[in-house]
Order: C-alpha cells, then structure tokens, then sequence
C-alpha cells in the first residue's frame, strides 16, 4: 500500500479515536477516499483498531456499500425495485451500460464508473431512479442518461447533475436534491404546521413516569410495522437498572415501497429529533442514534446542521431547556446497504460497529441492547408521533384512528397510480378509499407493507389498513391488471435472498428454495405438488427462522397464492407420463454438440436412426 | 439464592437451575435435543436452527432460550422433527456434501443427524452445487469449504478458547461463508494443537487434519453403532431406545 | 398363483458397486427368486424392455444422453422407480464436476482438466475421446430425479445386501419399507 493511502486510513481511524465500535465511519471515511477497502486497508485498520483483520473483512463484506474491490469514482447505483422496474428502469439500465461499456456490476477499465443494481432506494414515487454516489436522480430515462452522462464526464461531480431541486427542504442550501415530497394529504398529526417544541416543553413539565404513562394510555404502537405499544417498551428500558440507557431512532427505511421517512426527515427533523429527546427524557437516557440508511446520505449534512442548532437552541446537550438534571445529544450513524438493518437488533449490531446480524433474544434491546445497556429502537414516525401527543394530549392522540390502531399512519403510495407520494390517514382507512384517492382505481394487485407485507387482490380491498387488520408499515404498491403477479412475487423473493443476513439455515438456504420452486411453476414445469412443496416449506421457514426477515420472507409467495390461487393452478399441471418437466436434454446437450462436432445419436431423430 | 425449578418436555418434567437454557437442563436430565451448531464448551448462538423446540406453543431456538419456570417444552414430536429434517436437508443441499468420499464419514455430526432423523427419502429440495474454494496451503490443516454448513464452532473455539481469532463469518445471505484472518489459513497463525481444530470443533469435514484421515475403520467410528446423542441419552434416568422417525410418515 | 413381481436393474453413471452389493445379500438372492424375476438387467443381459416391469431399481446419476433415454426407457416401463446409492440420489462422485465449474464452458473445462491440462496427463496430442459411438455428455451431471419421477430411494455409496433384500422383499410385498438406525448410510 502507498503512503497516501496509509495515512488516509490513519486519519480515519484516528477521526473515530481507533474506535472498533466505530467501524462503519471508518470504513465509509475509507470507502469513500480509497473507493474500496482491500486486504491491506482491513489489515490497517484492524491493527489501529486492536480487531482482526477477518473482523474487518467481515464487516466490509456484510454491508452492500463497501467493497473490497475497487469501485469506480463515480458509482451509479440504479434502484432496481419493482416499482422502477415496471417505469423503465431496464431502459435506464440497458443505456447506461450501453454508454459505459460495462454491464451492473462492473468497473470501467479506466476506473471512473462503476455500475450497479441496488433495492428500493426510498424513491418509488419518482421512480426509476438511481443514486450516483450519494446524489439521488428521479424519474430516469434513456434520453435522461447521455445527458447525465455528458454532464459527469465534463464535471467529474454528481452533485452538478441537480438543476432543479425539489419542494420543500429538498431545496434547502444543505440537501441541494432532485427528490420530490409528493405530500399529497396532509393530516393533523405529522404532516401540518405547528411548533415542534410544544411537546418537549410540555413533557418536560412532567416527571420522566408521567411521560411514560401518558404515551401508554395515547395506545402508541410502533409505526415499523411489527406495532410494539411505544409505551411498554420505553417502561421496560426505563425499568431496567443501569448506568446508561439509549434512544435509538430507526430511519433504515429498507422495506420495498416505504419512503414515509424519507419526507418525515426532510421536512420533520424537528420534530422527530424533539421525539427523541422526549423518549429519552422518559427513559433516562443522555445518548441518542439516528441509524441513517446510507441510500439517504443525500440527508446527512441537513441532519447534522439542525442537531447542531438544536443544540444552539439548547434543545439537545446539557440543560435542556433549563432542565440542569436533563442532558441528551444524538449522533447519526450511516448505514452502509443492508435491509435486515431495519431489524432493531441487527440494527444495533451496526451502530456498535460490527456485522448487521440480529441478536439473540432474550435479552431484549430494552434490557440489554447497544453496548449492553437498556435501548429504545423506535421508527422514525413513531418517535415523530411522540411530541404530538405530548402537546395535544393522548386522548386527543386516541380520537383518531380504530380501538387497537390510534393516531394516524404515513401511507407511501406507489406504482400504477395517478397520484403516487404521502398520504396521512387515520387508522382504519380501507384500501378501496386509499386507491380512489390515489387514482389507482383499476389496480388488479396491491401489495401493503412491502416485499414483507401481503400482496392482495382486489377481494381484498374493503379491508381497513390498522394493526387488527392489515398491518404494515405504511407501503401501498398498485399493480395494474397488466403486470404478472409471480413475477413481483419473484422479485420480492430475489430481495430477501440478497438481504438475508445468513445467519440461520431457513432463511439463507430456506429463501433460495422457495424462489426456485416458484420459478419451477412460472417456467410451466410445475405440478400440484409443488404448491404444497412451497406451503409446507414456507411453514418450516417461518417457524425455524431466527428474525422478523425470515418470519415475512416466505409472505410474497404464501399471500399470492392465497389471493390468487387461480394464477398458480392454471401455471401448474399433473404429469402422468412421470418425467420432469424441468429437465430439457436438448439444453443439456448444446454444449456437447458443439465439443464434439456431431449430433446426438438418440436425440437428433434426422441424425441418428434410432427413434 | 435462587432454587431450581421445574419444566416439561414432551409430558416429563426436567429440573433445572436458575441461568440454564432449555438445552442445558435437558442435557442435565438425559433428554437429547437434536443440535448442530452448538458444543459444549462454546457459546451457543443459535444459528443452525436445528435444536428448535416449541415453547408453549411457540418455536424457539433450545440452545438460546432461557428454560423459564413451568413452560411446556415440545421436543419429540412428529412437527418438531419435521422442522428439523427440513433444516438438516437444506444444509445437505445448501453445500458439496459427498460422504463416500469425506474423511469424517462415519463421524459427521450432519450425517449422524440425517441418520438419527431417519432421513433416507428425497424432498424436492434442489442441489445448490456451488463452486467454493478449498485452501490446502497449511502443512498441517486443509478446509474443503465445500462442506462447511456455517456453524461457526472454529469461529468461537478460535476466538474464546484460542484466543486467536483465526476464523470470522464473511458475506452475507447464501454467499456467507467463514474466512479466515489472512490471505489464507498458511498465513495466519493457525496451528494443528489449536482447539479450533480440533477433531471436536469441525461437525462436518470441512476442517482436516492433515496425514490423519480414515483413522477409525468403517464399523469402528464414531456414530457407525450409536446414534449422536447417545451419550446424553445415557443419563436419562430410564434409558429409553432412540426414536428414529419413520421415513414412510414422511411421505403422508 | 399370483405372478412374480418383475424387476429390471440398470447401471447409469455408477460404478456397478451396487449391482455388486445386490449380488452380496447372499442366500436371500434365493428367497427373492421366490418373490421375483430379473427382467431387463445387466444380470440377465436383456438389453430392453419387452413387457413391462414392477420395479425398476436404478444404480448412477446421468452424466450422458444415453443414461438420461435409458432412465426414461425405465420410467416409461416401471411402475416403480427405485434410486439405489448416492449416485443415483445425488449425483454421487461424478457431480463432482458440477461443482469445479468456473467458467461458461464447463464441459469444455471438465474435458481439458481430465485429458490434456491436468499436471498428471501425459497427451502430447491433446486428444480428447470423441468417437461416433460415444454418447454426448451433458452439461453437467443431474441427479436421476432431476430427469424423471422418482418413487423411492435407498442411500449408500453402495448400501448392503441386507438393506438392498429387506428393502426390496418389503416393497414387492406392499409394506413399509424396515427402518433401523444402520440401515441408512450415505457412504
């Protein structure tokens, strides 16, 4: 390794104080300089960081953004998500390679760009779109791409690419981006005008109990999809004797179809960092993290410059609002690229530096999480949510929405849509009222909740998006009677094979049988058998697996074939004759014919004289 | 001071000390449950997945779970054992498992487990085959990847007991696999007195010990007459027969 | 009397050991004459099916077109289909190619590293076997129940006389197939 090189990774190690628990801000800081992260750089950082170098190989290797190959100067990363998929991004694709010379996954000769497929990049409703380094381009076409092409080969500098920015803070000197909001209805919880502050002044009026008891009796429950009551768990933490607690905010917004936080962080940081300091007022915690994930490091800057007047304002660090026994400061942690960091101990894991794999529980995060001590993981609408109800009271809070569902929810529409983008509903909303008013009047298909939810079909639409119901994390993708419903189901199984941290056997192994199995019956070769091949495989997934990502991997298959049983019994038929539709000896022999210069003697009937 | 207390698996009750998991205090009483990635002697992690039980009614992992006051443990039961011949064959499927040829037939945990779960008939499951790298560079060890089913034993052998940290899970999803602290296994400071490699650690074949292959002859090694778990078996208070499922109820 | 079973054997991309392992059941070859007839086999040398057959006990994976049509000869003339050793079931040590296969061209890279790159060749020529008579190889190796339904299995690399009698007797006669703990074996 040369000497520059050398010393670019002392410094980031030494930025980080040769933290190991700070491994992922080395490895970006290394990332970003260096473009990849080799076996000299992990054997240097692992001898700064008093870790071994296979640690670091480790790390690198887990998460989608580092690479220990050299990546181009330039790394294009195009969203390759249904959604994006279904607007053109093959064309997109098919020019950008076409205008590089190189195909996904590969490095220009010269080292200038690399190509890549991403997933769901939090972009669906200006779809297909593609990060270029960490600037986000909307709305791509093939003619769009000579132009950014054109422009990077001339400039050198993503950021150039932005002409006009979007609404809103996407327009703010810090964030500079393309992205648009699309708020398309606004609601009186989160998306409107009011004073962020009003609820951490009023909770701070209260003892850190009081706080607690008043978000319990608002019905809180997580906005991530799994719907854990907020109040509980800031109880069970708070309850859990220790020296220090942390409130972790889980803005690793991976789901495919969800970017509900990407505009809460764009347009809410007020409010959500007001929320987090709530919560840790509430639990007694003085140190917060905002996982960031890194598709949103377009983000960053802004972040970090309104935590910085936060704490101008005296609303984070020591003395909060005059409170001399209240200290609270927040610290971004990027993610690098992995969806199972959305899980809140795999997302732990990656704050404290190490492989984003999930815990085994028990011990809870609340009893032991980050670093061992008690932590709150909350989403970010969740803690958005909190300063809300502290101002305008829980019963306020529960006035909205159904008995088991307060509040309103942050719905992200997508897909065959007149009007794609936010939508704040009060709980209890039926699917049939979302898509009137989003214009997706003739979807044949919509899949709530993302690749982990249910895609539904159209029986389905009276039912009512709440926990008792149909639970998600706020993705609404419409599907049109045009598009093939397996071949979204397959895509959705390809997602989770790539995110499956492989930690347990069914969910590293378990997934990739699945999708072969359905490729089995999209290919024509399926018999009724394989249906139940897939069902009975499903169940020893779900039950056997370890997190929450192998427990709603198998949903894109189970959910279609509950809603729409005929597409799968019209792919699949008896075979009699007992031979395996899959097995195509003229394939199996192409090779061959080409080895040998001849025919085959029982399978070319003109050649040979046998059959 | 915190007393025992008492749970039941499969209807028996199993005593057991405050801090032990559901394995622990199954062990203690004789009761065998199926496991692959866990050893005595190293951290359980719970990853194989193979030691699932159901826990009043819900599954769990019984190397990890904390054995809790009163719970009804399911253990020998013809879903359990299903989960587990499921998993044991996505890991025959998911690697290059070629017994005739592997130097721990005969005592391969995976293969004893694939016996012990009685499993002799097809499923539908498809072989992965994947091409995987067999580092042969150290004069006293090889690993023929090709058998690793990722329990990651050497990994917390060489970490915990060792002190080395010679092995450590790289990649993720169906590209995990274990690397090692070096260019390759030579470069690193392995040795063959480590415990990470010794004959106890490596379930399967993918750890060798060089010029020591075939040391037992068939119908002398280690499972050939006993069924693994035998010697947990052993303790139980009535030696019971092993229960090997019925591979005819496979196919109902 | 009711008529015996029939059974017709065939060796694929095996190495004929359970053939030889059949043979080794020892004095119960005499009780299954009782209970049935060899039909096409190597062991009668019919090289055909003439009538249709009980049970068809399969040794070897395929690794050739002419094991995948004699495969299909069988399952279209049996009403069983037995896999027998772990070639038949997984492929065995032929499907070892499978999994050295680096490149687009695997056959070509399988052929090269066993006739001419290899360090231990000795073929100044470069000459790879390619008579007129010798059936194409496949791609790579499949498993038998990659090509066809298969009904039962009995693993081993080869599995014993006494697993291959007490398996047979039992599936001639309709019953359970005996399962004790020595009876499976992959190796």
């Amino acid at each position: 390794m040369d000497n520059d090189n050398a010393t670019l990774i002392k410094q980031a190690c030494a930025d980080y104080d040769n933290d190991p628990r700070r491994m992922m801000d080395i490895l970006w800081q290394v990332q970003d300089k260096l473009r990849c992260i080799d076996g000299e750089a992990m054997s240097l950082i692992a001898s700064l960081t008093g870790t071994y170098r296979v640690e670091v190989e480790g790390v690198v290797s887990f998460y989608a953004f580092f690479s220990d190959k050299r990546k181009g100067d330039i790394t294009i990363r195009l969203c390759d998500d249904i959604i994006d998929r279904h607007a053109g991004a093959q064309a997109v694709a098919e020019a950008f390679s076409g205008a590089l010379g190189i195909q996904p996954g590969e490095t220009s000769t010269d080292g200038a760009f690399s190509l890549e497929f991403t997933p769901c990049i939090g972009m669906c409703d200006q779809a297909p779109a593609a990060l270029i380094n960490d600037v986000v381009v909307t709305r791509l076409t093939p003619a769009k791409v000579k132009s950014i092409l054109r422009t990077l080969r001339k400039t050198k500098d993503p950021q150039t690419l932005i002409g006009k920015t979007g609404d809103g803070a996407n327009s703010d000197p810090l964030v500079q981006a393309m992205v648009r909001n699309n708020i398309r209805q606004p609601g009186p919880v989160l998306l409107t005008d009011v004073d962020p502050e009003q609820g951490l002044r009023a909770a701070l009026q209260l003892s850190p109990q009081e706080v607690i008891s008043h978000i319990e009796e608002s019905l809180l429950r997580g906005r991530g999809g799994a719907g854990f009551p907020t109040g509980r768990k800031w109880r069970l933490a708070a309850n859990t004797p220790a020296e220090e607690r942390y409130v972790i905010c889980n803005a690793d917004e991976g789901e495919p179809g969800t970017f509900k936080d990407r505009v809460l962080l764009t347009e809410k940081p007020d409010l959500l960092f007001s929320g987090m300091t709530i919560a840790a007022y509430a639990v007694g915690a003085r140190h917060g993290i905002l996982y960031l994930r890194g598709e949103y490091r377009y983000l960053r800057a802004y972040l970090e410059e309104t935590l910085q007047r936060r704490r101008e304002q005296n609303l984070l660090g020591s003395g909060i609002l005059g409170r001399k026994d209240f200290a609270f400061d927040i610290r971004i942690q990027m993610g690098a690229g992995a969806y199972i960091c959305g899980e809140e101990s795999s997302l732990i894991s990656s704050c404290e530096g190490k492989r984003g794999e999930p815990k085994n529980r028990p011990p809870f995060p609340v009893q032991s999480g980050y670093l061992g001590y008690p932590t709150v993981v909350n989403n970010v609408e969740t803690l958005s949510c909190v300063p809300r109800i502290m101002a305008q009271g829980a019963t306020w809070f529960r006035g909205m929405g159904t008995t088991g569902s307060s509040g309103t929810k942050l719905l992200s529409v997508s897909g065959d849509c007149a009007r794609p983008g936010i939508y704040e509903v009060a709980f209890g909303v039926t699917l049939a009222e979302i898509l009137e008013q989003a214009g997706a009047q003739d979807a044949a298909a919509i899949v709530v909740g993302g690749a982990s939810g249910q895609i539904v079909g159209r029986t389905e639409f009276h039912r009512r998006l709440c926990f008792e119901d149909l639970a998600s994390a706020g993705a609404i993708v419409c599907f049109n009677s045009s598009r093939n419903i397996l071949e979204a189901a397959a895509y959705y199984m390809d997602f989770f094979i790539e995110e499956s941290c492989g930690y347990c056997t069914p969910c590293r192994v378990g997934n990739v049988f699945l999708k072969k199995g359905l490729e089995k019956i999209m290919h024509g070769e399926g018999e009724p058998e394989d249906l139940d091949y897939l069902r009975n495989l499903s169940d020893t997934i779900i039950a056997t697996s370890r997190c929450g990502l192998g427990h709603t991997s198998p949903n894109p298959i189970l959910s279609t074939m509950e809603y729409f049983p005929l597409v799968y019994s019209a792919m699949v038929k008896e075979r009699p004759g007992g031979m395996q539709a899959g097995f195509n000896i003229q394939k199996a022999l192409d090779e061959a014919r080409i080895i040998a210069k001849r025919r085959s003697l029982i399978y070319d009937p003109a050649y040979g004289d046998r059959e | 001071m915190s007393t025992e207390f008492e749970f039941t698996v499969d209807g028996e009750t199993v005593v057991a000390k405050p801090g032990q998991t559901i394995m622990d205090a199954c062990d203690d009483a004789g009761v065998y449950i199926p496991r692959l990635c866990d050893v005595e002697g190293l951290v359980p992690q719970g990853s194989c997945r193979v030691c699932t039980v159901k826990v009043n009614g819900r599954t769990a992992a019984a190397c990890t779970q904390p054995a809790e006051p009163g719970v009804v443990v399911e253990n020998d039961t013809p879903q359990v054992q299903g989960y587990r011949r499921d998993l044991v064959r996505m890991l025959f499927h998911e690697g290059n498992h070629l017994c005739p040829i592997c130097e721990a037939s005969g005592r391969c945990e995976l293969q004893a487990m694939a016996y012990r779960l009685g499993i002799s008939q097809d499923s539908l499951y498809p072989y992965l085959q994947p091409v995987r790298p067999v580092d042969a560079s150290h004069p006293d060890i090889a690993l023929d990847t090709n058998r690793c089913i990722l329990c990651g034993r050497c990994i917390r052998a060489s970490r915990d007991v060792d002190g080395k940290n010679i092995f450590e899970y790289v990649g993720r999803g169906i590209h995990k696999r274990i690397g090692v602290n070096a260019e390759n296994l030579a470069a690193s400071d392995a040795s063959i007195d480590d415990y990470a490699m010794s004959l106890e650690v490596c379930p399967v074949g993918c750890i060798i010990r060089k010029r020591e292959g075939f040391f037992a002859p068939i119908g002398q090694r280690q499972f050939d007459n006993k069924p693994i778990g035998w010697e947990i078996e052993a303790r139980h208070k009535n030696r019971i027969a092993v229960h090997q499922i019925d591979p005819s109820e496979e196919q109902s | 009397m009711k008529r015996k079973k029939r059974i017709a054997t065939v060796s694929l991309a095996g190495c004929f050991g359970c053939h030889m392992s059949l043979l080794d059941m020892d004095e119960h070859i005499l009780e299954l004459m009782e209970l049935a007839e060899f039909d096409r086999s190597p062991l009668t040398d019919f090289k055909t099916f003439s009538r249709r057959c009980d049970i068809g006990v399969i040794e070897g994976g395929c690794c050739n077109e002419e094991n995948v049509h004699t495969l299909q000869e069988f399952r279209k003339h049996c009403d069983v289909l037995v896999a027998v050793g772990q070639c038949a079931i997984m492929g065995g040590l032929p499907v070892m190619r499978n999994a050295i296969m680096h490149s687009e061209d695997p056959l070509r890279e399988c052929l090269e590293e066993a006739y001419s790159s290899s360090a231990k060749v000795y073929n100044p020529n470069n000459q790879i076997p390619n008579d007129a008579a010798l059936p194409l190889l496949l791609d790579k190796v499949y498993t038998c129940a990659e090509v066809v339904k298969i009904d039962y299995q009995i693993p081993g690399c080869p599995p014993t006389g006494e697993v291959l009698w007490a398996t047979l007797a039992a599936l001639i006669k309709g019953e359970p197939a005996p399962q004790e703990y020595h009876m499976i074996k992959y190796d």
